[in-house]
Formats: C-alpha cells, sequence, structure tokens
C-alpha cells in the first residue's frame, strides 16, 4: 500500500511529522539553551533495494540512537548524526563541549542516548495527541557505525509486508551551526493504516462526507 | 579497479569475472556469496529476513528477501550460468546486531535468525560454507571479487579481512 498513497495522505504524513518534529525541536532547543531549527519534514518512498543510500554514502560513519516506539501503531525512531556533530551536540548537552572528544566513551554515549530519549518523548507525545493514538517509546539503543548498516537493521523487518519503505525524515540545525541532525521515524508494516485511519484520510482522497474530492 | 555492481537490499546478483560485486554498509542482513571458481561466475544474494512462510503473501514477490526463497534463486540462477553445485564454494558475511538494549530484553535478534536460516538451508542443499564473517555489532561493506573468488570484508574500525 505505501507505493500507493494519494497526495492527499502525503501531505497528512508530513503534517504530523511536521508536528511531532516541532516539538522535539522545542523541547531540543529548551534543553540546550540555544536556537534550534528544523527542516519540513519529508516523506521518503523507497524501494528497499535502495532505501540504504545515504547522502555522503552508505559507508559514512554515523551514530545513530534508534527507539522502539510500543502502542497503538508501533513505530521506529532513528536519530543520525555525523560523528564531529554527534560530539558537538553531546558537549551541548553537558555544557562542556571540552569533555567530550571521545564518541565511544561513557558520557558522550550517555548524553546522546539522552538527547534522542528526550527528543522521542516530544515528537511521540505531539504525535500522539494529534492522532489520538497511544504510543510509548522504549528506552534508547545507541550505534556508532556505517550509516548502511544502522540504516539497514532499522528497515529491514518493514520487508515483511512489502517492498517499500517509508520515512518520516526532519534535518535539525541547533545555534547557528549545522548539526546535520537527521531524524526518521518509520511506522511499522501495518501501522501506516492506523495512523492515516486516524487522521481520517484512510480512503485517500475522501472527504468527510465520503465523496470525492474534485480532480485538480 | 574493475567494474563493480551493487547488490542493494533484497537482490540477487549473478555476474561473471572480471566484475566485482559489491554491497555497502550491511547491518544485520546477510549477503550469501556463491563462487564456481571454474567458470569464474559468481553471484551474491543481500538476505533481509530468515524466513517467507512468516510474511504476507503479497510480500513474497521479491523472493530475494528471504533466506528460504533467496538461497535455492541463487543456485538456480548460477547453474543456469554452467555453474555446478560440486564446484561452488559459498562464503557469508553480515547479520550483525547493530543496537544492543540493555538488560536481557534484547529485540529480536534478527541478524542472529538470519544467519541460522542462512546456515540451515545451505545445508540442506548440500552446499558447505567455506568462510565467514558473521555476528558481532559491526557495520559490513563487502566486495566479492569475480576474478579470484575472494570476498573482502570491510569495517570501520577494524583491518579489512579477506574470505
Amino acid at each position: 500500500m505505501i507505493e500507493n498513497l494519494t497526495p492527499l495522505q502525503l501531505d497528512a504524513i508530513r503534517e504530523v511529522g511536521n508536528i511531532g518534529a516541532g516539538h522535539a525541536a522545542t523541547v531540543l532547543s529548551q534543553l540546550l539553551n540555544k536556537k534550534v531549527s528544523m527542516s519540513v519534514p519529508q516523506v521518503n518512498i523507497l524501494p528497499l533495494a535502495d532505501a540504504c543510500d545515504f547522502v555522503g554514502g552508505p559507508e559514512q560513519p554515523m551514530v545513530g540512537v534508534y527507539l522502539r516506539i510500543f502502542g497503538g501503531a508501533p513505530s521506529k525512531m532513528l536519530y543520525l548524526f555525523p560523528e564531529e556533530k554527534a560530539l558537538f551536540v553531546a558537549g551541548l548537552l553537558i555544557n562542556n563541549p571540552e569533555k567530550c572528544r571521545n564518541l565511544l566513551g561513557e558520557m558522550e554515549i550517555s548524553a546522546l542516548k539522552e538527547i534522542g530519549n528526550i527528543l522521542t518523548g516530544a515528537y511521540v507525545y505531539a504525535f500522539s495527541n494529534f492522532t489520538g493514538i497511544n504510543m510509548l517509546p522504549s528506552v534508547p539503543a545507541l550505534a556508532f557505525d556505517m550509516v548502511g548498516a544502522i540504516l539497514n537493521t532499522v528497515l529491514v523487518d518493514l520487508g515483511e509486508m512489502g517492498d517499500y519503505a517509508l520515512t518520516i525524515e526532519t534535518k535539525l540545525t541547533a545555534c547557528d551551526e549545522s548539526v546535520d541532525g537527521h531524524f526518521f521515524l518509520v511506522p511499522d508494516p501495518g501501522s501506516l493504516a492506523t495512523i492515516l485511519a486516524a487522521l481520517g484520510v484512510k480512503e485517500g482522497c475522501l472527504n468527510r462526507s465520503g465523496s470525492e474530492c474534485p480532480k485538480l | 579497479m574493475s567494474e563493480s555492481i551493487r547488490v542493494g537490499m533484497s537482490e540477487i546478483v549473478v555476474a561473471k569475472a572480471p566484475k566485482v560485486l559489491v554491497t555497502l554498509g550491511l547491518g544485520s542482513c546477510v549477503a550469501v556469496c556463491i563462487y564456481d571458481f571454474f567458470l569464474k561466475v559468481g553471484g551474491m544474494a543481500h538476505i533481509m529476513l530468515p524466513d517467507s512462510s512468516l510474511s504476507s503473501d503479497n510480500a513474497v514477490t521479491n523472493r530475494g528477501k528471504f533466506a528460504d526463497t533467496a538461497i535455492p534463486d541463487l543456485v538456480e540462477a548460477l547453474q543456469r550460468e554452467g555453474a555446478l553445485k560440486e564446484r561452488m564454494v559459498v562464503k557469508i558475511a553480515g547479520g550483525a546486531q547493530m543496537f544492543s538494549f540493555n538488560g536481557p530484553n534484547n529485540q529480536i535478534q534478527i541478524g542472529v535468525r538470519n544467519v541460522a536460516a542462512v546456515e540451515k538451508i545451505l545445508a540442506e542443499m548440500g552446499l558447505k560454507i567455506t568462510n565467514r564473517s558473521v555476528g558481532g555489532n559491526v557495520g559490513r561493506s563487502v566486495f566479492m571479487d569475480l576474478e579470484t573468488g575472494g570476498v573482502k570484508i570491510r569495517m570501520l574500525n577494524s583491518p579489512e579481512i579477506i574470505l
């Protein structure tokens, strides 16, 4: 079904992504006490064979913070930061950039996981308020590896239902320096239908009275 | 460097020397590399999931995703090129667990299950795995040189290995 979404459905998905990401960006800004801005979310629909191609190539080292979301619409949440930007963000959080030098240090890992935790909490809270779907995030897990391998692992079970992956992607910028953070919400196979139904666009381009929208 | 062919998630590719089959950034997926050294023909399958029977029917349109459908397809495609089962050399890589959650309640260990399924199916088909680089928590890039049959594994923080 993913490859057959109507423009209206895509817009609706983008809009919930926007609301979720907006809250997450606000929270990050409060947390860091810095200006944080975000891009308009992008809804990506990719064949699985190409889904792991990432800007800069699949071998680029990146930090991934991964959370499962349980509840009415099980999903996955993934934050990706390039190596040096991850240290920058961790440094901002503990308010001591000097201390964050080693990406695999306990302090840095913990700080990055916590950022994932807080952002996801905000994202999911907004998302679930808006859609009325009950959602609950897991504890975060972290990996520092090739970005292809990280994406590959997160997207793998989508193969059980189809040949396409749908991701809602947002980019973040903090304190005038691009942190190049990407975050992805990946609905589990089956969850997409729940989300679309909650948004009132399950049937594609039908308005509330049930008649078809005029063709543009 | 000879021409390389990308093998994306869920794809099966068969080619001849001097081509190089490449898959970049392999996480919990498993790359199965089969080579006939006599004809210098080889193939790679990029397997995502262990078992097609657990999936909804319409997902099985792409047989390359599952260990139980991709491996027979790969072997058949090689046989169409003239490869003989007796000469086939099998090497596998991948099946890592990239994320570890604290505590005993780990996520369904898809990497481990993929490797187990691949091993089982290869054994059922009478094919022996000669070399492997599987498991752990590292991503791998796999380069299969069809001139030599060598499979090079690249990882982020460790030296390259050749299987």
